[in-house]
């Protein structure tokens, strides 16, 4: 299938650019009903639940206890309200260590 | 420090530095996954033109790997073109999500925009404390997470070898510390973001043990019914955030 994989990336590309799209052009939902509204406000925050577990307990097929480490160095650093940055280079060092122990 | 020469009347150039700013966590999130991607893609038989291609076209992780696997496996064009849509189906959700915070532009500036739409992209997006969301930022956030992203997958493909296992492993945690850090300061200020994201991450661990609802559905299907339940449940009772 190599001589038409481009063709197929371009599909590709196609059907994920489409519903990225869509709604944020296509929809009139200036009088949305308050509930609707209401559930599309909620939706970042249960989307990164969703997004978070059970991914981050996967991140090493060896061990569930790697995930779980690097979370909690995470949620820590995020607590104590330092910069996205920082929590992300921190929970890496953290676990970049531990992979050493 | 020097007097600031007259305060610029473009508010959207400060907007559009503090998307890239927001973008970094991203860049280096996508980092090891586009170079592992680039790295993949040549060990599947891909072409470096077809490797860059993809992520310049598709631009979604996920379903990149997944189609990675089906090139190995000579699965068919429709097949592969479908498993993505699937895939990536919830950027339907996503789209419209941003929607109610985006500021009023022209559509066709909207069209260009929410390419740029990931789940990554998207969870810095909506968390962020701008009052409504411009096209400056949005573009400066995507672009920032868009070069890694092809830059890195032409990279792998090239060195081909991979990151210091150790190195590769602990750089895993990026993206998920990311939303974390996201998630965190809203959960401190209230119960209900909690709530959501609580139901929806015990959800989709449940969903996972389900072989249909692996991929695409299982992050929907927990993020639509933990977004309706709590709606229904908090009612008009903590609308103080």
């Amino acid at each position: 299938m190599n001589d038409n994989l481009i063709w197929v990336i371009i599909g590709m590309g196609l059907v994920t650019y489409i519903p990225r799209m869509l709604p944020l052009v296509m929809f009139h939902t200036n009088n949305l009903h308050p509930r609707v509204q209401g559930i599309l406000k909620n939706v970042p925050f249960a989307i990164l639940g969703a997004l978070i577990f059970p991914g981050v307990l996967t991140i090493n097929p060896d061990s569930v206890l790697y995930g779980v480490i690097g979370a909690a160095a995470a949620f820590i650093a995020a607590w104590l309200n330092l910069n996205v940055i920082i929590v992300v280079l921190a929970s890496i060092l953290v676990l970049y260590g531990y992979t050493f122990l | 420090m020097l007097p600031s020469p007259a305060i610029s009347s473009e508010p959207t150039h400060g907007l559009w530095k503090k998307g890239i700013q927001a973008g970094l966590p991203i860049a280096i999130g996508y980092m090891p996954v586009a170079f592992t991607f680039g790295l993949l893609a040549k060990a599947a038989g891909l072409s470096l033109f077809e490797t860059v291609g993809m992520s310049i076209i598709v631009f979604a992780g996920a379903s990149q790997y997944i189609a990675l696997s089906m090139v190995a496996a000579a699965s068919g064009a429709a097949e592969l073109i479908l498993t993505t849509f699937i895939m990536n189906i919830r950027h339907l959700l996503m789209s419209a999500s941003l929607k109610e915070r985006a500021e009023d532009e022209p559509k066709w500036i909207k069209a260009i925009y929410a390419f740029f739409i990931t789940d990554e992209t998207f969870s810095v997006a909506a968390t962020s404390q701008e009052k409504k969301i411009t096209a400056s930022y949005l573009l400066g956030l995507g672009l920032a997470a868009y070069s890694s992203w092809v830059v890195f997958s032409g990279a792998g493909y090239l060195m081909g070898s991979g990151l210091p296992e150790s190195l590769q492993a602990s750089m895993g945690i990026a993206l998920y510390a990311m939303f974390i850090a996201l998630l965190v300061p809203a959960a401190k200020k209230s119960r209900k973001v909690i709530a959501l994201a609580g139901t929806a991450a015990v959800l989709n661990s449940l969903f996972s043990f389900i072989p249909f609802l692996s991929g695409g559905w299982g992050i929907i299907l927990s993020t639509l019914i933990a977004a309706v339940s709590i709606e229904f449940f908090v009612k008009g009772d903590e609308r103080n955030e």
